[in-house]
């Protein structure tokens, strides 16, 4: 725990940067920006899961190994999706939602 | 002193973020979701998890970047603003994302039944290790392994998807 700062703070950081988050993922047009929005709510969920480990029982380490299995779970995924989206770009020349409309017909 | 400094990281994270998801050019969003990341790692140290904050750090800020930068250089013309959608269209999602987020705050606070442990206690890289490798009851071998082969699986799958189209050629031939 951090000497002086609540649970409370701590979870309404987050809360505040998951939405953020969210209201990037809704307005955003461009692939790669919408990611970076994707990543915001991971992050924000990470601490989350460290936060509320060593505030209620620090004793087990169970969020903390499984804030570790998110950041490994995000870097793949990361990965993955830059890979389709610089795929697509070569096909199709724009990486705009707007634009990309190959899988709808 | 330590309530201060968590409320300066906290103001730089909001901050960011903001500017990361309403700038207009790609590039200076990358740009501040590096610092966003960043403030998140000195979190973790606060929260005396050190290794989870250089794991931050060197994987977030270092390798996951590095990919965002490289995405953008190759897809976005550097300097040109992005395609927005209008202001009239972003009223729902503002509504949407502030009323959630208010609604949650506020079930966050109104909740009673949390009985919290004030006691500072420090993660050491040993526990760590310790909880991921053991074979006994709570420990964490056997997803530890499995994300080892979903990152290697992923690996291969990045390269696959990225060369897709010299495959197909290589295949009409």
């Amino acid at each position: 725990m951090i000497e002086g700062v609540s649970l409370f703070e701590i979870m309404s950081l987050t809360t505040i940067l998951f939405f953020i988050g969210i209201y990037g993922f809704l307005t955003r047009t461009n692939l790669i920006a919408m990611l970076m929005s994707l990543e915001l709510m991971v992050n924000a969920e990470a601490i989350n899961f460290v936060a509320i480990n060593k505030y209620l029982s620090p004793a087990v380490l169970q969020g903390q190994v499984f804030s570790l299995f998110i950041i490994a779970l995000a870097a793949a995924e990361t990965a993955l999706a830059l890979a389709i989206i610089l795929h697509l770009y070569r096909l199709t020349k724009t990486i705009d939602v707007k634009e990309v409309e190959k899988l709808k017909y | 002193m330590e309530k201060i400094m968590f409320y300066i990281l906290s103001a730089i994270i909001i901050i960011f973020a903001v500017l990361s998801v309403t700038s207009r050019k790609l590039y200076r969003a990358t740009i501040y979701l590096l610092f966003v990341l960043i403030a998140v790692s000195g979190l973790y140290f606060m929260m005396e998890y050190n290794f989870m904050g250089a794991v931050q750090l060197s994987v977030y800020a270092g390798g996951i970047m590095v990919l965002f930068v490289y995405a953008v250089m190759m897809t976005d013309k550097i300097g040109e603003p992005m395609r927005t959608i209008s202001s009239k269209r972003k009223i729902l999602p503002v509504v949407i994302a502030v009323g959630t987020a208010a609604l949650a705050i506020f079930a966050i606070y109104t909740y009673q039944g949390i009985g919290v442990v004030n006691e500072p206690t420090v993660t050491t890289v040993e526990q760590v290790g310790n909880k991921l490798l053991t074979y006994k009851p709570g420990g964490y071998v056997l997803p530890f392994e499995v994300i080892s082969i979903l990152l290697l699986a992923a690996m291969i799958g990045a390269i696959v998807i990225a060369k897709a189209k010299k495959l197909v050629n290589r295949e009409k031939n």
